[in-house]
């Protein structure tokens, strides 16, 4: 495939709209930005730049990731919660955006509750939009550390079979997990209950295998990637109880030995110990998951360099 | 209405359907006098008369849509009776029957009588009100049936908000048949859609919004299809989605009961891929569903299953519309458009011909209803529409005469429509 070398969109909305040039592309960026994230590094290329950072759902690691990508770019952050939001106030959201674009910024993160947001927002304004999470559409750049992540410890990621276990239903990592590793040319099986996981998936995204018994899904695999159980999305009805959860799909130590022996484990975060995974895993020696926090940081310095640069050129 | 009558019309040439009467003419004559169909004009008559030259077009009865909302009372915002009218009348509809959702509900003789002044005031076509099933469509007690009946309208219905419960429904329609009244039913399981923004299948999922299943729909089809059976009560089914809906009413028809169903234009005409940029004018309640569904609507429609196309015209604000998929409200403004998106997908789709459209936008509709409205026979009011089954045109949210802008069609280029619209003998539309 012919190498990109320009990055022309002023937003990341979701990994649905790029191809696997552009993917490559940031991650070639990414590449170049790991050496700053020592302490005591940091670059210039958007000083005098603002990015806001408007959070509508919480968040403490993505939004975190985010600040210290601009900061470590030198571009000056400003970061808006939900409770400080005027959105509570019944403001809509092309008020508020059109308002802080007022004010002069270069760049909006944005974490939103509803599938398809920043899309709208990307439309709404001239500045640059980059999706932080849209309700359980897509959360692109954390498939994108994800995939970051694999190419670092494998090498590559096309041929790499990647089992995404848990909660996909409701999980925008997940589909953007999808779309990700799809491009890149990884093989995904996607695992769970029933409920979660709904034969329907496969019509949705026909590439993937579906899996509701937990060995064959972790057997064949490169890397597995567990989803947090989500309660805030989750009615009752999609499993009986967490216990039951754990009972059936939750990964311990014996279950990961249903793995190959150079098989990871990944997790998006936050983590809960003792429901989707033990601590023993998450903690063990497959586990890459903080090795996905610290790419997290550069592969959003390339996107926020990337989308600001495509809008200045 | 205009009280004062016009001078005698004569339509001339035209193609001439009136499937109510079966009259079906490559080339006749309509004459209308006082405001209503005659079976000629005398010679004086016709010297005086307005001519219009029907040459490449088609005179049919007006329309009957049985599924629309005009925003009043308490909804001006998004549309009002004098708006709403001219659309139906843009449309070719000449009888609309609104849901009774409004604010407040119709669910009482007062709302009745306001919305009745109102239309009496600024409406250009005939609208006739429904009642609500229930107090306020809660779905808990019964609204006083047998008084809104005496006020006026001519079914009863919780619009949106469907009945859950099956006693309720079972009663409603035991009571509302003592006065002749048919029960139009949305309907819906809203146990099995909270939340629910669009069809349930591959698009929701790779959209990631939470789903409207078929089976919510098609469960109470079915439970409406055998409470008919158990009250031999008439029922309506409003603008159904499924394939699996059609096909329980095809069932339930081939078994006589009394039940009769509606599609809406839009649901002949797209499906849910559309909806793939979160186009916030195609969310609709039903939701638009899959290829193979639309298909077998517009097979039902023309094998006689559907009885009706509707317009479910329910007009949202630009801001209402404007934001997050999630937070939009469900409907479109498509009055004007409902006969050229049925033509497209009934007619020009080759599925049926234009007779067996204007049969489903007429007589189907007014015989559900019993409404003495849809037909061209002599003594009837002459209401009726020329259409230009030809005409090439592009709705836009500036030219349409609903005060909304939520027509989903619009920006789209349609073929066929209504030129010119008479009620009672009165034009209401077109030049």
């Amino acid at each position: 495939m012919a190498k990109q070398d320009t990055w022309t969109k002023k937003d990341l909305t979701g990994i649905e709209e790029l191809t696997r040039a552009e993917i490559e592309l940031l991650f070639r960026q990414a590449d170049r930005f790991l050496p700053a994230l020592a302490p005591g590094k940091g670059l210039d290329l958007m000083k005098g730049r603002t990015v806001v950072n408007l959070f509508l759902e919480p968040s403490t690691r993505t939004r975190t990731a985010f600040e210290i990508s601009a900061k470590k770019l030198g571009a000056e952050v400003v970061s808006i919660n939900t409770t400080a939001s005027s959105l509570v106030k019944g403001e809509t959201l092309r008020d508020t955006a059109l308002n802080i674009r007022a004010m002069g910024v270069d760049a909006i993160v944005m974490r939103h509750s509803s599938a398809g947001a920043a899309r709208y927002l990307g439309e709404v304004l001239d500045i640059s939009v980059v999706n932080a999470g849209d309700g359980a559409h897509e959360h692109p750049t954390q498939a994108l550390l994800d995939a970051f992540t694999l190419r670092q410890r494998f090498g590559k990621v096309a041929g790499l079979k990647v089992t995404i276990l848990g909660d996909i239903l409701f999980s925008r990592v997940a589909r953007s997990n999808i779309l990700c590793l799809s491009k890149l040319g990884a093989e995904v099986t996607l695992a769970g209950p029933a409920t979660l996981v709904p034969a329907a998936l496969k019509e949705a995204f026909p590439q993937v295998r579906l899996a509701h018994d937990l060995k064959s899904a972790l057997r064949d695999c490169d890397a597995v990637m567990l989803l947090r159980i989500q309660h805030e999305r989750q009615t009752t009805t999609h499993f009986p109880s967490l216990g039951e959860y754990t009972s059936q799909f939750g990964l311990n130590a014996e279950r990961a030995g249903w793995l190959k022996p150079k098989a990871v484990v990944m997790h998006p975060g936050p983590i809960n110990r003792g429901v989707e995974v033990e601590s023993e895993v998450a903690d063990g020696p497959r586990s890459v998951i903080l090795e996905q926090v610290r790419n997290g940081v550069a592969v959003r310095m390339a996107v926020l360099h990337l989308c600001t640069k495509a809008l200045s050129r | 209405m205009n009280p004062a009558d016009p001078s005698p019309l004569w339509i001339r040439g035209a193609r001439v359907l009136d499937p109510a009467s079966g009259r079906d003419e490559a080339k006749g004559d309509v004459f209308v006098r006082d405001g209503v169909f005659v079976e000629r004009l005398t010679t004086a008559e016709q010297a005086k008369a307005r001519v219009l030259e029907g040459k490449g077009l088609v005179v049919a009865p007006g329309f009957v849509d049985l599924n629309c909302r005009l925003g009043e009372p308490g909804r001006t915002a998004r549309e009002t009776v004098r708006t709403g009218t001219r659309a139906a009348a843009a449309g070719g509809f000449t009888t609309v029957v609104t849901m009774p959702d409004s604010l407040p509900a119709a669910d009482n003789v007062g709302t009745i009588q306001l919305l009745r002044e109102i239309c009496a005031r600024d409406a250009a076509v005939r609208v006739l009100p429904t009642g609500t099933l229930t107090k306020g469509h809660e779905g808990k007690a019964l609204a006083p049936i047998g008084s809104l009946k005496k006020a006026g309208v001519v079914a009863v219905t919780d619009a949106t908000s469907g009945v859950q419960n099956n006693e309720i429904m079972r009663r409603a329609l035991e009571y509302a048949a003592m006065f002749d009244l048919v029960v139009l039913d949305h309907c819906q399981d809203s146990s099995m859609t909270d939340g629910g923004q669009m069809h349930e299948g591959a698009w929701s999922l790779r959209l990631g919004l939470r789903g409207l299943p078929r089976a919510a729909e098609e469960i109470v089809v079915s439970s409406d299809c055998l409470l008919a059976e158990l009250t031999k009560a008439r029922i309506h089914l409003q603008h159904l989605s499924s394939a699996g809906s059609a096909e329980i009413v095809r069932r339930a028809k081939a078994r006589r009961l009394p039940v009769t169903a509606e599609v809406s234009g839009l649901h002949l005409l797209l499906s849910d891929a559309a909806l793939k940029d979160y186009d916030t004018r195609l969310k609709l309640n039903p939701p638009l569903r899959e290829e193979a569904d639309r298909a077998a609507l517009v097979a039902a429609l023309v094998d006689g299953t559907l009885d009706a196309v509707c317009s479910d015209h329910s007009p949202c604000t630009a801001t209402e519309k404007d934001c997050e998929f999630d937070q939009a409200p469900f409907g479109a403004a498509s009055l004007e458009t409902t006969f050229s998106a049925a033509y497209e997908a009934v007619v020009l789709s080759g599925a049926a011909d234009l007779a067996l459209l204007v049969a489903r936008l007429t007589h189907g509709p007014a015989k559900a209803l019993g409404l003495a409205a849809g037909t061209l026979r002599v003594g009837a009011a002459a209401d009726l529409v020329l259409l230009d089954p030809k005409a090439k045109w592009t709705p836009s949210a500036k030219t349409l005469c609903s005060k909304s802008g939520n027509n989903p069609l619009n920006g789209r280029a349609l073929t066929g429509r209504a030129v010119a619209t008479f009620v009672g003998g009165h034009q209401v539309h077109g030049a």
